[in-house]
């Protein structure tokens, strides 16, 4: 029944991962604006997602594919709690630039 | 004549190898748990609820931790078989191919222990009741008491050396509380702190006994060890060793020569403490302890020499400081030091049935002196010189009466306790063949006579040298006090009939209990002729001593002078050979001077500057790693994946 | 049949990533990051794994998406607000990234063996993965939920307008 079979090797999935994993970091290294920085780190999650399912497949284990579940239940408290802090500072600042947030040092 | 044979190997009957029971498995397993848990019990209450109980109810309390135990041994006497009983509580170390038990080991010599501890302990516990119970911190001292009696019990019943270690420890504990007991006089602070060090260096060699047994052996257990000594020590250098190592730590708690001197200054604690601890029962342990070795010490015979050397010198030594001291407790205390060494020179000669029997009645009498001296102290309002004392005959006539016996015991009058431990000691050291050391034991004796006659007539006869005050306040101790004394001096008398000579009865009592313990060491039989002779000559001694000094103290009232007018040999004994002021400059100084030094500079400059230093060295680096820190959230996400790069490089290559 | 599927998938995700960190407004970025996760749905689906591929759109294109795309919207944020173009930052940015993806798959390379993922198995679909979620997954699945919960509570606590005047001394 099932019309999909594949037969793609790992390293294929390896490789794709790490592609869209080093772009989510050129994102977050490139980019100022917090917003699209918080978008790369989901990009970045994604990545080692599909990964973690490709395993999964491979081994013939579950526990791969709850650790996504978990991992997507994770990067929604993330996001909700990230975007809300984004907010108040935009509220007080009027500016998402993270290079203005500089003053957390000595 | 017996002969020290190098070869000898002691006959160990492994058929006397007892049996081992838990302690809900029968009466006597409980009993002995019980022995062991109600002084513990009686020490929690009273320690615990200190001063929310009343007077009465903690002396009955305390009483009853002890009397309880001791009516159990009576009935632990009567149903222990003759090879003793293991009784088993529970595992208590096990790691490695280290095994200890919490096991107690009740067998003849612990039963004889066990008697001596409960018996003379309830009977002191009884004292105190009327000796302090007007001391503000009266519940604190008998939870110390009560503790003491835990710590020996565990002591003397422990069935390896572990736990009879730890109760030595436990013990030399409760002994420092009890001598520094009135915390706020410094001198008493002095003396305990005097006492817990010289016990601690005796408990090093102890210790380290314990180490080489059991690198030895693989076990602590008294069992294992006893029975494959033969086996593995015989013709060893090692057995020396130990058994060298197992007397230093004996030598710390029984006061011998050169660990003593902290036995005198113990005398700060209460009287019945000095009577329980410092006279009966601690002291002993190291006796107890090599009786409990015998076997070792059977097979070290350079080491058992040693012991008989050190005790007769010790025995000697302490008997002359008496002679001059002036502080009654004083006299005792030198009285006690050189009757273990008694007790030691007849360990050194084999005959550790005997010491046991000298243990047993030395703990009777010496604890009736001590208690007659309390009594004294009593009624002189606190004041403990004997040149201030003299015709208290009337006035404390119980304790006069009961102080005479222990008088007599102590200097082994024929008929008493003290007679016929005392002479079968000499008797068997000069059997053995040790005629210079019987000499010395002999002339030991002679000085124990006179200083204790010396000491009851000052005491109690001739004209009360005190104040008017004292004078009218001087009475007789309440039953609570009175009690105990008469119970001891009867002691005292019929104490010694269970180890007649062999000469008066076939049958040495004591000896062949104490059989199934002591039974391997050879059997020195002195001559009955000699024993005779021994008999003779000490009661004319005896009667010249009584005599000589009866006119010198009562008829001509010589009362010893003040201590600065004194010259020669009388100004050394009573300095007690400025032995006190030769570990001062010997040993405590030039510590002082190291420990000074090493405040001084090691402290100051090369610790505290490796520490400050190494802040100043944390804080100086802080200041330059700080300036990386940007605040540039940027730049920190750039080191992150540098970071990252490096670390996979590595995986890489 | 797969095989292209996959390639075709992998591109398109690569591509719309790329548009998302390149594109100017911060709207087209969330549209197309929408489009890269439904690429990835397509890739669980490849792999079977129908329960993620579903979940997955759910979660991230449906709510967290959503969820961006109303920030932005908010705080109108479509304008460009990024002052001024640090070229340097940019080129470093794309050489520290470029670098960590040649290390991360020569590491990668080295992986000696090359399993073929048998997709055949029935490890996604919805019973298997709902078995393994509530037996041997029970409690940290109890607690995500605590997680959840204590985050919606964190999240409106923070974005709450404080009201500076009326507060109780």
């Amino acid at each position: 029944m099932n019309t999909l079979a594949n037969n793609i090797p790992i390293n294929y999935y390896l490789i794709l991962s790490g592609i869209l994993f080093c772009i989510g970091v050129m994102g977050v290294l490139m980019r100022r604006n917090a917003i699209i920085i918080l978008m790369c780190i989901e990009l970045m999650l994604n990545a080692v997602n599909l990964l973690l399912a490709a395993f999964s497949v491979m081994h013939n284990d579950a526990g791969g594919q709850v650790m996504v579940f978990f991992i997507m239940a994770v990067a929604a408290a993330e996001v909700a709690v990230g975007l809300s802090i984004l907010v108040l500072i935009y509220r007080n600042v009027k500016s998402v630039d993270i290079n203005i947030l500089n003053r957390l040092k000595w | 004549m017996y002969v020290v044979n190098k070869n000898f190997v002691p006959q160990i009957n492994m058929n006397h190898l007892s049996q081992t029971i838990s302690f809900s498995q029968s009466g006597i397993g409980m009993a002995c748990i019980a022995i062991i848990l109600t002084p513990l019990l009686g020490f929690l209450i009273n320690g615990l609820f200190n001063k929310k109980l009343s007077t009465s109810l903690v002396g009955i309390i305390a009483c009853a931790a002890i009397i309880i135990p001791f009516v159990l041994s009576c009935y632990l006497f009567t149903a222990i078989p003759e090879e003793g009983i293991t009784v088993h509580l529970f595992d208590w170390i096990n790691v490695g191919n280290l095994h200890l038990d919490m096991s107690f080991l009740v067998d003849h010599l612990s039963l004889v222990m066990l008697l001596v501890i409960t018996g003379v302990g309830s009977l002191i516990h009884i004292y105190s009741v009327g000796y302090m119970h007007h001391d503000e911190d009266y519940p604190r001292y008998m939870s110390y008491l009560n503790l003491f009696v835990f710590f020996m019990l565990l002591l003397v019943l422990g069935s390896n050396y572990v736990v009879m270690f730890a109760g030595w420890e436990g013990v030399g504990l409760c002994s420092y509380f009890l001598i520094g007991f009135w915390f706020k006089n410094n001198e008493y602070n002095n003396a305990a702190k005097k006492a817990f060090v010289m016990n601690r260096i005796g408990d090093l060699g102890f210790l380290l006994g314990l180490f080489l047994l059991f690198q030895k052996f693989g076990s602590l257990s008294y069992h294992e060890i006893f029975g494959a000594a033969p086996a593995v020590l015989n013709g060893n250098a090692t057995v020396t060793a130990i058994c060298f190592l197992l007397f230093v730590g004996a030598m710390g708690k029984s006061a011998q020569i050169p660990l003593y001197t902290w036995l005198p200054d113990a005398m700060a604690g209460p009287t019945p403490v000095s009577a329980l601890i410092h006279a009966a029962t601690m002291v002993t342990a190291g006796i107890y302890m090599i009786v409990r070795s015998n076997i070792l010490f059977q097979l070290a015979p350079s080491a058992s020499e040693f012991i008989a050397i050190i005790g007769t010198l010790t025995a000697l030594f302490a008997a002359t400081i008496g002679l001059k001291q002036t502080d009654i407790k004083k006299v005792l205390a030198y009285s006690t030091v050189s009757q273990l060494g008694y007790m030691f020179a007849a360990l050194g000669v084999g005959a550790y049935d005997s010491g046991m029997f000298h243990v047993v009645t030395h703990a009777f009498f010496k604890a009736l002196l001590f208690l007659c001296a309390g009594s004294v102290i009593h009624a002189m309002s606190g004041a403990q010189d004997i040149r201030s004392m003299g015709g208290l005959k009337k006035y404390l006539p119980i304790t006069h009466l009961t102080f005479l016996i222990g008088v007599l015991a102590i200097s082994g009058v024929p008929g008493f306790a003290g007679f016929f431990s005392k002479d079968e000691i000499l008797s068997k050291v000069y059997a053995s063949g040790h005629f210079v050391l019987f000499i010395l034991l002999a002339i030991t004796s002679v000085l124990t006579a006179v200083y204790m006659f010396r000491l009851y007539w000052l005491t109690f006869h001739g004209k009360f040298r005190g104040t008017h005050d004292q004078q009218h306040h001087l009475h007789e101790s309440p039953t609570s006090m009175t009690f105990p004394l008469m119970v001891l001096a009867v002691l005292s008398i019929v104490g010694g009939y269970m180890g007649m000579p062999e000469w008066l009865s076939e049958h040495h009592l004591f000896s062949s209990f104490l059989h199934p313990v002591t039974g391997s060491a050879p059997h020195i039989h002195a001559s009955h002729t000699f024993e005779m002779v021994v008999l003779a000559v000490s009661i004319i001694a005896l009667v010249l001593i009584a005599y000589t000094t009866y006119t010198q103290y009562v008829t001509k009232h010589v009362v010893p002078e003040d201590d600065n007018q004194l010259k020669g040999v009388p100004k050394l004994l009573t300095n007690k050979y400025y032995i006190d002021e030769l570990y001062e400059n010997a040993i405590t100084k030039p510590l002082n001077s190291i420990s000074a030094f090493m405040y001084n500079f090691v402290e100051k400059y090369i610790i505290d500057g490796a520490v400050n230093g190494t802040g100043w060295l944390t804080t100086n680096s802080g200041v330059l790693l700080k300036q990386l820190q940007t605040g540039n959230v940027g730049f920190y996400v750039f080191a992150m994946v540098i970071g990252i790069c490096l670390m996979l490089l590595k995986l890489l290559f | 049949m797969s095989q292209i599927a996959f390639y075709i998938l992998s591109f398109l995700s690569v591509v719309s990533a790329l548009l998302v960190i390149f594109s100017k407004k911060p709207v087209h970025s969330v549209l197309y990051l929408v489009f890269c996760f439904f690429t990835i749905a397509g890739h669980y689906v490849l792999l079977n794994a129908q329960f993620l591929a579903a979940v997955h759109i759910i979660v991230y294109a449906g709510a967290i998406m959503v969820l961006f795309l109303f920030v932005v919207m908010l705080l109108n944020l479509n304008a460009d607000i990024e002052p001024h173009k640090d070229n340097v930052l940019k080129v470093s940015a794309v050489v520290a990234g470029g670098c960590l993806m040649l290390i991360m798959t020569s590491v990668m390379k080295t992986a000696d063996t090359m399993p073929i993922i048998d997709s055949t198995n029935q490890i996604g679909v919805v019973k298997n993965l709902g078995l393994a979620l509530y037996q041997t997954y029970m409690l940290p699945f109890e607690l995500l939920s605590v997680l959840l919960l204590s985050a919606m509570v964190g999240s409106v606590l923070i974005a709450k307008k404080e009201d500076i005047e009326n507060l109780p001394q």
